[in-house]
């Protein structure tokens, strides 16, 4: 197998007294759509935050796209702009138009002139199919349209890697097909995904490798259909019963 | 002579008036200078020392705490005349317009402080986050993202609050600044007659009224909306 882009190896984290992430070990490989479903506290975002340095790990590694981002002499910035992420609560800026919102980093961390940048954002823009809203505020677009807005934001500064957080928890149910829309498109164009969400039917359809935790550890993992049908460990089972019951 | 006759003698008296409106104007220069010199010396160190703190570190925001709840607690006129009279015993000789500039300086760096802290934590860790995720670094991202938002925020708070420690300005009589309440105040004791003094009035009102609408029609026109 040739190296994975994203190799997480034995990750520990706590917060204050709370051990949240107990020995975690995560492998991405290129253009691999990887799902992590979980209960609620299990450390899900947490290790999705430690794949871009939001958290820091008190031990282990994260290597992504070859820089050690626990190294102190890497650049985070510079790791960062290969990092795409997408928040559950959107994170748009709402002072600014949606092609504003996706230029900021490409202008004042890629260098890019404002021509360029536009060009970029634009293009960003028209692959979520939202080109007709680049002059809206956040404020002006519905939460579907705000959460593409998110991601154009992110795959506009052509990152190796995109990790998404819930991307689909805050919508309404009607704006929810959107946005999944837009995340089976850029995984067909062979983007490198890691997604916390709990959309089976997304996963079913989209992913390679489902991911289950509980208790800030990796319980087990598989394909789609070994996890959902017939997961090994009792307490995947009860996750899956549990939320296939929703 | 009756009451009434008595009264516009006394507080209207057009001869009196008319031989001291030229010292109110001067004065309302001065006055209109310091006030100009408060807003932009204060604001601006308001603005720094809430982004100092911004940095997160912890001596450094002891240190700033405890300043601004200093100047917030000391009345304004205490620090003028602590200033004024006290710093020559360090043979520093600051005149009273300085010390007055000085001392509402500091009154507002302190109040605009807090303000801006306050705007500055009010807008939401997630535009930190995705900002930074995009690899904007702290200083931009707080330029771009956080405090764009946070001044919006802080905007009418802190006209209010800078109207309210601009009319301090009148305190600078105290210590012989010839803004409108000194020069009323010398016009007053070499004619007998208290006219300057509602000379001075008109002279604060021609000056502020505007300034309290313009506070009034920014709070309208940066009602938050997203
Ligand atoms: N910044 C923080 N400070 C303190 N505790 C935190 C912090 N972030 C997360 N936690 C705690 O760490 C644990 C794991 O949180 P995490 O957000 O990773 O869980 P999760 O699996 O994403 O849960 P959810 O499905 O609810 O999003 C939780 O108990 C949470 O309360
Ligand atoms: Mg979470």
């Amino acid at each position: 197998m040739a190296e994975p882009i994203v190799r997480a190896t034995a990750l520990h984290k706590h917060f204050g007294a709370l051990h949240v992430l107990k020995g975690v070990d995560l492998q991405v490989a290129e253009r691999e759509l990887v799902f992590i479903i979980g209960p609620s506290g299990s450390g899900k975002s947490t290790l999705l935050r430690c794949l871009n340095r939001l958290e820091t790990p008190e031990s282990g590694s994260v290597v992504v796209d070859g820089i050690d981002l626990l190294d102190r002499r890497t650049d985070l910035n510079h790791a960062r702009q290969r990092i795409g992420m997408v928040f559950q609560s959107f994170n748009l800026y709402p002072h600014m138009t949606a092609l504003g919102n996706v230029t900021l980093a490409l202008r004042k961390m890629a260098g890019k002139s404002r021509a360029a940048a536009d060009a970029a954002g634009m293009a960003a823009l028209e692959r979520v199919g939202l080109a007709d809203r680049a002059g809206h505020r956040p404020g002006q677009l519905s939460g579907g349209q705000q959460q593409r807005v998110a991601i154009a934001r992110a795959i506009a500064l052509e990152p190796r890697v995109m990790l998404f957080d819930e991307p689909t928890s805050a919508l309404d149910p009607e704006l929810v097909g959107s946005v999944l829309a837009v995340m089976r498109a850029l995984r067909e164009s062979g983007m490198t995904m890691v997604v916390v969400s709990h959309e089976m039917g997304f996963a079913r359809a989209a992913a390679d490798r489902v991911v289950f935790m509980d208790d800030g550890m990796i319980v087990e993992q598989g394909r789609p259909a070994e996890i959902f049908e017939t997961p090994s460990q009792a307490r995947t089972q009860a996750f899956i019963s549990q939320i296939q019951r929703h | 002579m009756g009451n009434w006759d008595r009264f516009i003698e006394t507080f209207f008296n057009a001869k009196v008036m008319a031989r001291y409106w030229p010292d109110i104007v001067d004065g309302l220069w001065v006055t209109i200078g310091l006030a100009a010199s408060v807003v932009v010396t204060g604001l601006v160190a308001g603005l720094a020392l809430a982004l100092l703190r911004s940095l997160g570190w912890r001596v450094v925001n002891w240190g700033i705490v405890l300043v601004v709840d200093l100047f917030r607690a000391l009345p304004p006129l205490v620090i003028i005349v602590l200033i004024y009279f006290g710093l020559p015993s360090l043979d520093i000789v600051p005149s009273g317009f300085v010390s007055t500039w000085v001392s509402l300086s500091l009154v507002l760096m302190a109040f605009s402080e807090e303000i801006f802290w306050a705007g500055l934590t009010a807008v939401a860790k997630g535009q930190w986050e995705a900002a930074r995720s995009t690899g904007l670094g702290f200083g931009q991202t707080l330029l771009w993202v956080v405090l764009p938002q946070a001044l919006r925020i802080t905007i009418p708070p802190l006209t209010n609050r800078t109207i309210a420690i601009t009319k301090g300005t009148a305190l600078g009589s105290v210590v012989a600044v010839t803004e409108i309440l000194g020069q009323a105040s010398s016009a007053v004791s070499n004619s007998y007659n208290p006219s300057p003094l509602t000379l001075g009035a008109a002279a604060y009102l021609v000056l502020f009224i505007p300034v309290v609408a313009f506070g009034r029609w920014v709070e309208t026109r940066f009602a938050w909306r997203r």
